[in-house]
């Protein structure tokens, strides 16, 4: 292990022969007690943990996943069958991922990014600013729970009924639309966070550049501004993305307990679809696993492994992202 | 349009006193080799710009000569490089208890790194090679273990940096990790105390001893990480231009500390500042591009160099 | 002054609009958090007036209760709202607290590991290792913990004969105290080691040198010096990370327990082997109960309890990083 040994090297010959460069210096074991030696010997325990921790999900999520998924499931929407296999696959679930993430991220990121702009470019009264920022917080701690719960409420109110499934007069409140408008409460927080960040890192003399031939500071923000934060914005998306498709709780309460689409009758596509109720991957992997409705194991983990890929893909795409913006360069402040 | 056919013309202009030549560095006035405490004929200031800096008028030596002299440090033949360029090339020093040795020169011309390098701070930076040998006390220090070697070599940094406990607990600090036992605050309170007391900082801190060590002023900052170095018991100071983030009060109030301490431990402090190393310094090396252009006293070097480069850095021809 | 704009960013766009409108949009979402914690409580309000400060106290079994709530609701029935939820508070405390505890105790190590003393290849190993671990869904670590975790606690860990002594009351069938706390633990962990990196990063390099300079080895320098100043920052990690396990429903509720039950120290070595429902994944597992009035009542009472947690750390975490800004720590 790495248990620190003494390195220092011989005198050297008379010759003056250099002697080899040395690395950051772990200094001799001598005025290590033998706590501090058990502590480096827990850190490198733990470390070594960790990463078998990980490879372990890692190759059994693959390897499970590559047992169990076959092509078709990701085409195929689920279906009544006394197998896993004649049970068809869970492509509503796929779908279902994907139009949540699109419609919660395109209704997080313009309120996330106004918001952000509001606290960085006015922010008057400062009193409202530290309101607000407090507000962000507190909206990152509450339990996506809570916020489903909260979501029943607002939804099943009759003012809102367009936004689902309505039969005589009661209004269902599960729905695409109103999981995707909670999830975006999810999202908002980390879109603000990294849109800040990015806002605050142009020194101001940009600003005052722009301000000092003649512009007004929407112009300013929406043409110059902005368009310099697009890799933190996009890295906020991306990490709003992320925990927009790992969430489960709010698409159990709020998306209806069903595997497939279920449109409502009557209204005009896409909005039959959008406002009926159906189902994501999370959602998926949760009914089917022994603790669901389904049970079934075996397309749990094929699920799994897709979402398993998505989640990776994005934090590939975030790291992407960095990698450009630092090639870029900084702003000379 | 006449044509300028005479610079000279142009400095009449300008220059109402000089009119006939372009200005010229005066030539170095050689100082009396005596070491007389009172205030001294100054040499004229060199040319060119800002504040005068050969100007060593009432410059005078707060330091007499040193009482004793025992050998300390040697260095010998030491060569440091980062990389491949050559901070610091073959420099030979000795390092005496009982007086204090500077170290001047322009920036870059490696006198930190050779300061550096008695504690061994050098090898935090993987690319630096060092050859040579360095002894404290006719021991190599490559076969001592740093943090040992850290503990009777110590320094003091160009920027403050208390740590950000109270005052007790910086000085503390260092004495409980001597031990291999935990040590009560009874214990550990005399050794505080006369730490303190030997950076000259115990006067003003004494009620406030549990204040946070940042709340004080810089100059009382530098000081409690001078009354920490000593707090290890060192047997050489080391000093990177300590006073440089300093005020003037602060400053003269630790020249005198370190003139002080040249008993107990031995000094070597780095400055640019060649007034503070006239007035403290009982032996100065001049290095220049990471070479020992001269080694001598403090009254020898100041008043009649023998070389050249020196002569020409004294005077402020370059710097 | 909205006339002397050029004609491009004419009256539509002026700075006085824009930022009237931007205050509304901000308004608009602090509005929406006030609606929201003023709506959980108006809806929780009936659970918690029914049953006073008994509502957090312990009596009775309380599957049976929510059962009994639900029925009740029917059209034509007195509603109940009797509710002893000490069993599930119980289980939210251990499976918290226990997690807590381990996360913290690995994350510090493997956050200083990861900044001061790992070799380059193994923190070029671990970053990407612990961003995999933090970015992995909750569902799939629940799908990971029923299918792999609880099967080996329940036909290895635990014995027949300890299965028998408690089979009257409950069953130890794997899923259990050790399964919950183990994957929560593995869930939070990852965001402390993030968390405590930045701070760990943050201190200023010229103290560690100092104390370098000053003859302290780099392991207590490291401790001394680093980890008690990126303090603030193991605190805000460590409030972040108990307000997630507190909120984790999915993952609890597909590894903890079916059962509201309230596992017993005194049971011995099978107390770890207990099952048990934490708060909020009682949440989900009775959310088809919200058309029923009284037990819509009390779900919201739970998720009030939640909110009022998540504040109530929140505020203990800001507290605590005033309090150590007295010596200098950035906060």
């Amino acid at each position: 292990m790495g248990a620190p040994v003494a390195t220092s090297p011989a005198a050297p010959p008379p010759g003056g022969a250099p002697p080899q460069p040395r690395k950051a210096a772990v200094e001799g074991s001598a005025t290590w007690r033998l706590t501090d030696r058990i502590g480096l010997a827990i850190c490198w325990a733990l470390g070594l943990l960790f990463c078998a921790i990980a490879v372990a999900i890692a190759v059994y999520l693959f390897l499970q996943g590559i047992k169990y998924l076959r092509p078709s499931m990701l085409v195929t929407p689920a279906s009544a069958g006394f197998t896993q296999g004649e049970s068809g696959g869970f492509s509503d679930a796929l779908f279902g991922t994907m139009i949540v993430a699109v419609m919660g991220i395109s209704i997080a990121l313009p309120i996330g990014i106004g918001i952000a702009v509001w606290l960085v470019e006015y922010g008057r009264p400062a009193g409202l600013a530290r309101v607000t920022e407090s507000t962000i917080e507190a909206i990152a701690g509450i339990p996506s729970i809570v916020l489903a719960l909260f979501g029943t409420v607002i939804f099943s109110s009759t003012a809102l009924g367009f936004l689902s499934r309505t039969s005589d007069g009661v209004v269902f409140g599960r729905s695409f639309f109103a999981a995707s408008v909670m999830l975006s409460l999810v999202a908002l927080p980390l879109v603000v966070a990294s849109t800040r960040e990015g806002l605050n890192s142009i020194p101001r003399h940009v600003r005052e550049a722009s301000y000092a031939v003649g512009k007004t500071k929407a112009a300013t923000t929406r043409r110059i501004l902005i368009p310099a934060s697009r890799p933190q914005i996009a890295t906020g998306a991306m990490l709003g993305l992320g925990r927009i498709i790992g969430d489960t709780a709010i698409i159990v309460v709020l998306l209806g307990a069903t595997q497939n689409f279920a449109p409502v009758e009557g209204a005009a596509f896409p909005f039959n679809y959008l406002r009926g109720a159906g189902t994501t991957l999370t959602n998926f992997v949760y009914e089917a696993s022994p603790t669901g409705n389904l049970n079934q194991p075996q397309k749990a983990y094929a699920a799994a492994f897709v979402l398993l890929l998505m989640v990776l893909a994005l934090n590939a795409a975030v790291d992407a992202v960095h990698r450009r913006a630092r090639k870029v360069g900084a702003w000379s402040s | 349009m006449e044509l300028i056919s005479d610079v000279s013309e142009l400095r009449g202009g300008m220059d109402p006193g000089n009119s006939d030549t372009p200005r010229l560095p005066p030539p170095v006035r050689r100082l009396p080799l005596e070491d007389v405490p009172a205030a001294r004929q100054a040499s004229p200031s060199a040319g060119g710009g800002a504040p005068a800096p050969g100007g060593f008028t009432g410059a005078r030596r707060s330091i007499g000569a040193p009482q004793f002299s025992i050998r300390r440090m040697e260095i010998d033949d030491v060569s440091v490089s980062y990389s491949n360029r050559e901070a610091v090339k073959s420099v030979s020093l000795p390092v005496r208890q009982g007086e204090v040795l500077s170290m001047i020169g322009p920036s870059g011309c490696g006198k930190t790194t050779l300061l550096r390098s008695l504690n061994r701070l050098t090898e935090l930076t993987s690319t630096a090679t060092l050859r040579g040998r360095i002894l404290l006390d006719d021991v190599d220090i490559t076969q001592i273990e740093p943090t040992l070697l850290r503990r009777r070599v110590t320094m003091v940094f160009q920027q403050p940096n208390p740590f950000p406990m109270s005052v007790f607990d910086n000085i503390a600090y260092v004495l409980r990790e001597q031990g291999s036992r935990r040590q009560r605050k009874k214990t550990l309170e005399p050794k505080v105390h006369s730490a303190l007391d030997r950076a000259g900082l115990f006067e003003e801190v004494k009620d406030n001893l549990d204040h946070p060590a940042l709340k004080l002023s810089g100059g009382q900052q530098q000081r409690l990480c001078i009354a920490r170095a000593l707090a290890a018991e060192p047997e050489v100071l080391l000093l990177d231009e300590p006073c440089s983030a300093l005020d003037p009060q602060s400053t003269q109030v630790i020249e005198d500390l370190i003139v002080k301490l040249r008993d107990d431990v031995a000094v070597v402090i780095v400055t640019h500042n060649l007034q503070q190393a006239y007035r403290i310094a009982d032996h100065v090396a001049f290095m220049y591009l990471g070479e020992l252009v001269e080694y001598n006293s403090a009254t020898a070097l100041f008043g009649s160099p023998r070389e050249q480069r020196t002569q020409e850095y004294v005077s402020g021809a370059f710097g | 002054m909205e006339e002397s704009y050029p004609e491009e960013y004419g009256p539509r766009w002026s700075d006085r609009r824009v930022e009237r409108m931007l205050g509304a949009l901000v308004c608009a979402v602090v509005a929406l958090l006030l609606a929201m914690i003023v709506i959980v409580f108006v809806k929780a309000w009936p659970s918690f007036a029914h049953n006073g400060l008994a509502w957090f106290g312990a009596g009775g079994n309380v599957d049976d209760q929510l059962n009994a709530i639900f029925l009740s609701g029917q059209a034509g029935a007195e509603y109940i709202y009797t509710f002893h939820a000490w069993p599930l508070i119980w289980s939210t405390l251990l499976i918290t607290g226990g997690a807590v505890t381990i996360a913290l105790f690995s994350a510090l190590f493997v956050a200083v590991f990861i900044v001061e003393f790992a070799p380059e290849w193994m923190s070029n190993v671990l970053q990407p290792v612990v961003r995999f671990l933090a970015s992995v869904p909750s569902v799939i670590y629940g799908l990971l913990g029923v299918l792999v975790l609880v099967p080996f606690i329940g036909n290895h860990l635990v014995s027949e004969s300890q299965k028998a002594s408690v089979a009257g009351v409950i069953s130890l069938s794997g899923y259990s105290l050790l399964a919950a706390v183990t994957v929560l633990t593995v869930m939070i962990a990852p965001l402390m080691v993030s968390i405590f990196s930045d701070g760990l990063r943050a201190v200023r390099p010229g103290w560690l040198e100092g104390s370098l300079a000053l003859g302290v080895n780099r392991w207590r320098t490291t401790w001394k010096i680093a980890v008690r100043t990126a303090r603030p920052a193991i605190v805000a990690g460590t409030v972040l990370a108990v307000a997630r396990a507190i909120g984790e429903a999915v993952m609890l509720a597909m590894i903890s327990g079916s059962v509201g039950f309230a596992p017993n120290p005194a049971d011995g070595a099978i107390f770890i082997f207990e099952p048990s429902r934490p708060l909020a994944p009682t949440i989900v597992k009775n959310i088809d109960q919200l058309s029923s009035p009284p037990a819509n009542a009390t779900l919201f009472a739970i998720a009030a309890v939640l909110l009022f947690s998540a504040a109530l750390l929140s505020l203990t975490g800001w507290a605590a990083r005033r309090a150590m800004r007295k010596y200098g720590a950035t906060a």
